[in-house]
């Protein structure tokens, strides 16, 4: 950065900060005099006088400098920085003096910062709802500008998908072609496949893990499996596109067949294999949370233990798997660089695995990178895209946290 | 009496003998699946690593050539380095100085590295270059050129191929650690590519995102804990809150990318791909996990201790920050630092705000133009070359270390911070 002023500017409020604080601290400490007994006659201890006064500062300074910030060009000369500063130094004053005339026995100076602490942690809490609303509102917004340009209904029925602009000025189909089933029946495809490794193996992982393998063959492999949850994605994508999406290609070779390197099916079993870790770990919990006394009656009544886990345990923690099976579809939905790398960037229309097909999150990828102009129907696309997204998991999820609470209640 | 087998003096008619022993196979069937499913896991696990590493150890060496050249000083007829180096090499091998040649040549050193050294001594001169092989003749030392193919099908020649050989004779052919990798920025050379401007950049991204992320996080998980009002319209208000992070937490990271192209770029006119923007896009996406990771942490410390504080005269805020957070800190520790290796690998939201620039250069502040490791990764694996294919394994396996290490830290400090409370 160019421009040094404002790092200056902050460093200067926090030394106004410690400033206020040393300045009340010693202020109070010598006025606080214990008496016979111990305690001092005044209401608050030092240091909540000299909290507040440091909290009373920071703020008016933070303000000043917001203030000095969005008033301030991107050159404004000496003069003006000057004057930012004088102002600064003289409006901290203020609180400052506050604080000392509050130095006295009876001023509650402690329930005053608590208070203000308290407000301030509930301040952070709501960082969560602006980012909901940040999210919703810049998705809504520029996806309004894109269905300016497109129906909605060709966007959500059409079958073509070819977003580049042509060439030729004045042609058809000027700004491009959205109609996004292929994309949607892509990431369906995907999803599906992706699902058909994930669901029986990461459910199979947490029934034998947690009901029939040993504690030292469990102590091994539930790490070793959940290290899958810890590998990033981009390297799985690497590993689809140098591993897999070639053995599936030397495969398909010897029926004769010939098959891309990047296919539907060797991104769907590369993101198989990264959600068995979610599977298996939110199955085995519910698993685990159904009582023992429920396998003990079954097996009073001489069922074998597969049997007492298909009829009794698995259905009685039915629930719970779902909600970790709405969990793991709405990941396999969201994911994105398996399938960039993976998958192909072509909007096929298809239900060959073989193919290549492609899928949200990578027409949003492919949309925004590279140069691009904001307000063009290109990049307003992949916003579009992203709402859909974004309102596809939402439901995934609301309805995965309702099943597993309705879950919890049943049990309590 | 005798024909009759044991199991039907116990009462077991021979159809229940049957459906018997089809249930005890149905059980040890069922048991192999299990068996069979963690089997999967754990292969596909080593599939990945095995496959990774093997394509990607090779790139930490590198081939280094030290050749005698005599070249020619600068003028009319040889007005610039590369052509001097191709002289000063036809030169060397003994070899006529035609176009075709030359081009032959200039592809088994690196190029721009021998030139760089040329341009210092400009006169007629004998110089003694030590320079990296290039790509190619580093590939096909590494034995990852087919050789059996035909010339026109393989990158190398049979004349480089040759000289390659003479040179190995000669003893002026030596494999060295790859420092490049790691003390280089990205280039379009492989040779001379490296990752450390992706490590700044991704460090940058980190410090800035967990500094944002921390302290809003646990914060927000301390309200919610131990403030929040459970009853009434506030009561509400909390619930929606609480479910609102959940479902923060389940949202795509693309969509975090969507949300920083759209605010911290359009709206706010912050410059793309600089490593600011991602620590804030990316502070955004760790938050959620911090708060339920402290959140957990601070639910496992039992509410006893908050009220004996309190019965002992503490305010609830004296309550909760001298005895419950103290307690809840190895959690909330391991839990932030594991939003951090998260961050780390994140790839699809530096994608959205233009983190994929092609970037030649060190960042000095976080307002320069930077890449990250995830992506650098995502960049060189775009290109179908051996060169880049083995630099992006090893880009991979640098990752994954530095994962491993942060994770290992998290579990140390934990570890450590338990102990010490236990006594």
């Amino acid at each position: 950065m160019t421009d040094p002023v404002p790092i200056y500017m902050l460093v200067i409020v926090g030394a106004i900060m410690v400033g206020a604080y040393r300045l009340i601290y010693g202020r109070a400490a010598r006025l606080v005099t214990p008496d016979m007994s111990g305690s001092s006659t005044f209401h608050a201890q030092p240091r909540h006088h000299a909290r507040l006064a440091a909290a009373l500062t920071g703020l008016t300074g933070a303000l000043i400098y917001i203030a000095g910030m969005s008033l301030r060009g991107p050159a404004p000369g000496l003069a003006a920085d000057a004057l930012w500063l004088a102002i600064l130094l003289i409006v901290c004053c203020g609180p400052i003096a506050l604080a000392i005339r509050n130095v006295r026995p009876n001023f509650a100076a402690r329930s005053h910062i608590e208070r203000m602490a308290e407000t301030g942690l509930m301040l952070l809490a709501f960082v969560a709802l602006l980012t909901t609303v940040g999210i919703v509102a810049s998705l809504l917004f520029e996806a309004t500008l894109f269905f300016r340009d497109v129906s909605v209904f060709e966007f959500l029925f059409g079958t073509h998908w070819s977003p580049q602009t042509p060439i030729r000025a004045g042609g058809a189909g000027q700004s491009g072609v959205f109609g996004a089933v292929p994309v949607f029946a892509g990431t369906f495809l995907i999803t599906l496949i992706a699902m058909a490794v994930a669901g029986p193996v990461g459910l199979m992982v947490a029934i034998y893990l947690s009901e029939y393998a040993s504690p030292q063959t469990r102590a091994i492999a539930k790490p070793a499996i959940e290290v899958l949850a810890g590998i990033p994605t981009v390297v799985y994508g690497f590993f689809a596109l140098i591993s897999v999406g070639p053995a599936i290609q030397e495969f398909a070779d010897v029926f004769g067949a010939n098959v891309a390197v990047q296919s539907a099916l060797a991104a769907g079993l590369v993101m198989g294999v990264m959600i068995i870790p979610l599977i298996s770990s939110l199955s085995d919990d519910v698993i685990r949370a159904v009582p023992q006394k429920l396998r003990d009656g079954s097996a009073a009544l001489g069922a074998t233990q597969s049997e007492t886990l298909i009829r009794v345990v698995f259905r009685s923690a039915l629930p719970g798997i779902i909600g970790a099976f709405l969990l793991a579809i709405s990941r396999a939905v969201g994911e994105t660089m398996i399938v960039v790398m993976a998958a192909g960037w072509a909007a096929n229309l298809t239900a060959n695995p073989f193919d290549a097909v492609t899928t949200v999150t990578v027409q949003i990828v492919a949309l925004l990178t590279g140069d691009q102009v904001f307000d063009s129907p290109r990049t307003l696309a992949a916003f579009a895209l992203g709402l859909v997204l974004f309102i596809i998991t939402l439901l995934l999820n609301f309805a995965a946290l309702a099943v597993v609470n309705r879950y919890r209640r049943g049990f309590e | 009496m005798s024909g009759l087998d044991l199991d039907f003096d116990l009462g077991i008619t021979p159809t229940a003998a049957v459906r018997m022993r089809k249930r005890h196979a149905a059980e040890r069937r069922f048991r192999t699946y299990g068996r069979a499913a963690v089997m999967f896991a754990i292969a596909a696990l080593v599939w990945l690593l095995v496959a990774i590493i093997v394509t990607g150890a090779s790139a930490f060496t590198q081939h280094w050539v030290t050749i005698d050249l005599t070249v020619e000083a600068k003028s009319q007829s040889v007005p610039n380095d590369r052509l001097r180096l191709a002289k000063g090499l036809a030169l060397a091998f003994d070899v006529p100085s035609d176009d075709e040649t030359r081009a032959e040549l200039l592809d088994i050193v690196s190029a721009s590295a021998a030139t760089a050294q040329l341009n210092a001594r400009n006169g007629d001169d004998e110089i003694t270059l030590t320079i990296p092989a290039s790509n190619i003749i580093d590939q096909y030392l590494k034995g990852h050129i087919d050789t059996d193919l035909p010339a026109d099908q393989r990158k190398i020649s049979d004349r480089q191929i040759q000289w390659v050989e003479r040179l190995q004779a000669e003893g002026r052919i030596k494999r060295r650690f790859n420092s490049a990798l790691f003390a280089n920025p990205d280039s379009r050379d492989p040779e001379r590519a490296g990752l450390a401007s992706a490590i700044i950049g991704s460090a940058l991204i980190v410090l800035i995102a967990s500094a944002l992320a921390l302290p809003v996080g646990v914060g927000a998980a301390i309200y919610l804990d131990s403030f929040a009002p459970r009853t009434g319209w506030g009561g509400r208000l909390t619930r929606v809150l609480e479910v609102n992070i959940n479902n923060l937490a389940a949202v795509p990271s693309i969509v975090f990318g969507l949300l920083g192209l759209a605010v911290f770029i359009n709206f706010f006119g912050l410059q793309r791909s600089i490593p600011l923007v991602g620590g804030l896009v990316l502070a955004l996406r760790m938050f959620p996990t911090i708060v339920i990771a402290s959140r957990s942490a601070l639910l496992a410390v039992p509410d006893s201790l908050t009220d004996s504080a309190l019965s002992l005269g503490a305010s609830r805020m004296q309550a909760v920050f001298n005895h419950r957070v103290p307690l809840a800190a190895p959690g909330i520790l391991t839990g932030s630092i594991i939003g951090m290796a998260q961050a780390l690998g994140a790839t699809a939201p530096l994608l959205m705000i233009g983190m994929v620039a092609f970037v030649t250069s060190m960042p000095a502040s976080p307002m320069d133009p930077a890449t990250a490791l995830p992506v650098q990764i995502y960049l060189w694996s775009g290109s179908a070359d051996a060169a880049w294919a083995e630099r992006t394994s090893a880009a991979i396996i640098s990752l994954l270390v530095i994962l491993m290490l942060i994770n290992g830290l998290a579990i140390f400090l934990r570890e450590r911070l338990q102990r010490r409370r236990k006594l």
